[in-house]
């Protein structure tokens, strides 16, 4: 099953400065958690402490937990790359692997780990995440061709391919269309809500009609003033939050007053 | 099918860990090389500095059975070797500095742009020339070149006492310094070009809209913007010269006088070149005494380099150019 | 009463005709030469020099004359600095066509495939294989321990350093780029005297000096390369679960390939023509010696230092030795740029 994360008091810093502050969250399995807010609100550093990408960068730390099955992700002997094989991700602009080709990226988690395969099950390893990714019918004739030759969006599903060939639990989306068209974006959205049949999702959007649409359960993330850590103001179902929420913050910021 | 039945393995698996290791000996890899440079740097002062002591420490006496030192004591055999490295060097930049700031200009600001890229890699091949060949060339072509010059000034400025008595061949500190000149010019050329390729488009184009001239474009907006960039290029660009020994070697006729007859043989020398001359046929206390004034070759290279970085270090923070 | 301002006509600076530039020059360069028939006649140096003092005079003045102070300043600038750009072409010119004119008289296969061994007084044959041989060595040992070493340091300061000694390092690295050959020679010399004793000499003391000045090189072109792969890369790599050094290895080092090697390649152009430390350490021979680690060694750069300092027809052998570096140094620095040319990744700068 994929699995649902229990997140309590979580802060993130970098160095001493605190980014994000206090979250609760509750991410549910099989349903897709959108986190919305405006720009510096912490949102996608909270998605970062997730997979434990945020201390990549020098000097940020997270305190409090984000319990996964049983198991804080951030307990003692854990190892964050351990914790990555199990909670994907997908960023904001396209990154395949300039170096590698169509195929080698959907293989990079293997490959780059110095894992062997059969060339059998790797030719199925990338049929089915290329599938997975709506991407198999474009690229079947060329998949030895750079992973750079592609568009934006088919880059885009490329590098969501890539993450799923890992088998992760969790799939973590940060803004995924901010650099695409809408064309493109409507395949991304139409892909994630395929996705969620499998997966956890939680994905990080300035858009909120794409919260709207493809999201179950949103969560709202503000911060008080610049230079301040950012909170998560309030959670709920999707569709609560768009019609009816009770922080007067978040009407404000969904029906367009400010951010 | 679908790649990822995302399975019922357990979540994420505590105790073996995968590239631990690996991280540990790679990171204990790269730091240990970083810590070895390090090391490097100081085993050269240290060793230089272990043969040296000798040689600071003996006395006049003990020099008289080598006869490179005419009978000198050691800051006597030093002293006229500093003076005749800085001089060929000051040449070297005077003559430098201005050629590289119109180079530089040229190639970012004159050049066509679809040029510029191209032209920069002619000047750079300049470095590549080993310094050996630059001596030979010294020796076969410019000397002979700037010779009627010489003389030309010796006979007409020769009041001043820099051109006095010019004696052919030109085998001087003057021509020395001009091919050490044209040596250093890569380097200079290539950091001023890089400080003023950052200047602001901005200023460049306010200046412009205000209806400068490109020359006048450039000393309001170029020139002062590159000023610290200048001075840092000339200082990497001394510790070059400070330091080359083969063109010295090759090209000029050593002596070991302190004056300021630039167009006369037999007057000066550097440290470099003397060390590359007398370093062969040297024994004993006569081996010391040559990497003493090596030492002090490097005491003098690392201080002007030091100085020269520390430059280009702080004006890179206060830009914010990087 | 309200006045209205005429409006002011544009001021029409009058300017030289775009020909006249190209008039001037043509005109200069022809007095240089009447000038210079009139004493001992020209010589194309003679002309070039003259031509370009009066080619300067006549356009400012010329420009002042029509166009004005500022324009006629803003010509002068051009004028000067093209100049400089041209005077700095003169040395590259003059030295690649005195080393090809000079050298191409004993260049040759056999000049290639002989050494010194039985050449004396003023026979012409001999060679410098034996130096190219041991030019080969010595380089191979400063690039088998630069390159590991310069690589490593690099990703030290690029991946891992941070703090007080990381930038430290960087300091003193830039600081090294800057220490005298001759000093790396000493340093090599004394090492090795320490530690062996005076009567010591192979090719394995040159090639430590010369290892002293390449890794500084090595390391700072290397960083260099490793800072412009995107940090999107990097991040990519993590989020797949890719432990760091293999995201190292497999990922950056991968994706700047192309750049290593041509920084590498220009790394060892430079120390190749290094004379001064080879001098002081690994001497002269006169024959192959094919033991790195024991006896003089004759290199390249020293063979032709000293076969120049003979004269007579070793001074022809000296040119050929030159020639002969230049063309390696040159065809190092050719690929060097083909590699970096055609082997980057798209989308990885």
């Amino acid at each position: 099953m994929s699995k649902r994360i229990d997140v309590s008091d979580l802060n993130a810093y970098y160095g001493d400065f605190l980014a994000v502050e206090g979250v609760d969250m509750v991410i549910e399995p099989r349903t897709v958690t959108a986190l919305i807010g405006p720009s510096g609100c912490g949102k996608s550093t909270f998605l970062r402490t997730l997979n434990r990408m945020h201390e990549v960068i020098p000097g940020a730390y997270v305190t409090g937990k984000a319990v996964m099955d049983g198991q804080d992700l951030y307990g003692p002997g854990i190892d964050p790359v351990e914790v990555r094989r199990q909670v994907g991700m997908v960023f904001q602009r396209p990154n395949p692997f300039p170096t590698m080709s169509i195929e080698d990226n959907v293989l990079a988690g293997v490959k780059l780990n110095n894992r062997r395969m059969k060339k059998a099950d790797a030719d199925e390893l990338v049929e089915g995440a290329l599938t997975a990714a709506n991407l198999w019918n474009e690229v079947k004739d060329r998949l030895d061709r750079p992973g750079s030759s592609l568009s934006g969006g088919q880059q885009q599903r490329l590098c969501i391919a890539r993450a799923i060939a890992v088998q992760p639990q969790v799939l973590l989306m940060d803004e995924p269309c901010s650099a695409l068209d809408p064309i493109s974006t409507l395949a991304i959205e139409d892909l994630i809500s395929e996705l969620k049949n499998d997966y956890t999702i939680v994905i990080v959007t300035h858009n909120m009609q794409q919260a709207a649409r493809v999201s179950d359960r949103t969560g709202f993330f503000n911060i008080a003033g610049t230079g301040r850590p950012g909170h998560l103001i309030e959670m709920d179902d999707t569709t609560t939050m768009f019609s009816t929420p009770t922080v007067k913050a978040t009407e404000d910021y969904i029906s367009g007053r400010f951010g | 099918m679908a790649p990822a039945p995302p399975s019922e393995r357990p979540v994420v698996r505590t105790g073996r860990v995968p590239g631990r290791l690996g991280n540990r000996v790679f990171s204990g890899i790269s730091t240990g090389a970083g810590i070895l440079i390090l090391v490097i740097l100081a085993a050269v002062a240290a060793f230089l500095l272990i043969r040296a002591i000798p040689a600071f420490q003996a006395s006049r006496e003990d020099f008289a059975d080598i006869d490179f030192m005419l009978g000198r004591d050691l800051w006597g055999f030093v002293g006229p070797l500093v003076f005749g490295t800085v001089i060929s060097s000051t040449i070297a930049l005077l003559v430098a500095v201005p050629l590289s700031i119109g180079i530089a200009l040229f190639i970012s600001h004159y050049a066509p742009r679809k040029l510029a890229q191209g032209l920069g890699y002619l000047i750079d091949l300049l470095a590549a020339i080993p310094s050996v060949i630059f001596g030979l060339w010294g020796i076969q072509w410019l000397q002979p070149l700037v010779s009627p010059l010489f003389s030309w000034l010796s006979e007409n400025l020769g009041f001043i006492p820099l051109f006095t008595d010019y004696q052919a061949p030109a085998r001087n500190i003057m021509t020395a310094g001009l091919v050490l000149a044209i040596m250093i010019l890569p380097i200079i050329t290539a950091t001023i070009r890089e400080v003023f390729l950052q200047t602001p488009r901005l200023h460049e184009e306010a200046s412009l809209a205000l209806g400068a001239t490109r020359w006048e474009m450039i000393r309001q907006a170029v020139l002062p913007f590159g000023r610290s960039g200048i001075i840092s290029a000339s200082m990497l660009g001394m510790g070059r010269a400070l330091g080359e020994t083969m063109a010295v070697l090759m090209v000029l006729s050593p002596g070991y006088l302190i004056n300021f007859f630039l167009l006369q043989p037999g007057q000066h020398q550097s440290i470099a070149a003397n060390i590359a001359s007398h370093f062969p046929e040297a024994s004993g206390l006569g081996v010391d005494v040559l990497i003493a004034s090596g030492f002090i070759l490097f005491l003098l290279t690392f201080g002007v380099n030091l100085v020269a970085r520390w430059i280009i270090n702080r004006r890179a923070e206060f830009s914010g150019a990087n | 009463m309200a006045v209205i301002a005429p409006p002011v006509p544009v001021r029409r600076t009058r300017r030289l005709p775009s020909w006249a530039p190209w008039a001037v020059l043509v005109g200069s360069l022809v007095l240089a030469a009447l000038i210079q028939f009139l004493g001992e006649g020209p010589t194309i140096s003679g002309v070039f020099f003259i031509g370009a003092i009066i080619f300067t005079i006549a356009i400012t003045v010329t420009s002042r004359t029509v166009e004005g102070e500022r324009l006629s300043k803003d010509r002068l600038a051009t004028t000067l600095v093209t100049l400089a750009f041209l005077l700095a072409l003169i040395p590259l010119v003059s030295l690649v066509w005195t080393v090809l004119s000079d050298g191409i008289t004993r260049f040759g296969p056999s000049f290639l495939s002989t050494d010194m061994v039985g050449v004396f007084g003023n026979m012409v044959e001999g060679g410098a294989f034996h130096a190219i041989i041991g030019t080969l060595y010595v380089t191979g040992i400063a690039s088998i321990i630069s390159i590991p070493l310069g690589i490593f340091c690099a990703i030290y300061l690029v991946e891992y350093g941070k703090g007080r000694l990381a930038k430290a390092i960087t300091v003193l690295v830039d600081v090294m780029t800057g220490i005298p050959s001759i000093v790396a020679g000493l340093f090599a010399f004394t090492l090795f005297l320490i530690l062996f004793g005076p009567a010591y000499k192979a090719a394995i003391i040159g090639g430590i000096a010369l290892a002293v000045l390449m890794t500084p090189v090595v390391v700072r072109s290397v960083e260099e390369m490793l800072r412009l792969v995107p940090n999107e890369l990097r991040e990519a790599a993590y989020a797949l679960g890719v432990p760091k050094w293999l995201t190292i290895v497999k990922v950056v080092l991968r994706t700047a390939i192309a750049g290593i090697t041509t920084g590498v390649m220009i790394a060892i152009a430079r120390v190749i023509g290094e004379t001064a430390p080879l001098l002081i350490t690994v001497g002269i021979a006169q024959n192959v010696n094919w033991d790195a680690f024991d006896g003089r060694i004759a290199t390249l750069p020293v063979y032709v230092y000293r076969q120049y300092a003979q004269g007579g027809p070793s001074a022809d052998r000296a040119w050929a030795g030159a020639l002969t570096l230049i063309i390696i140094v040159m065809l190092l620095n050719l690929v060097a740029r083909l590699v970096s040319r055609y082997f980057s990744p798209e989308g990885a700068r």
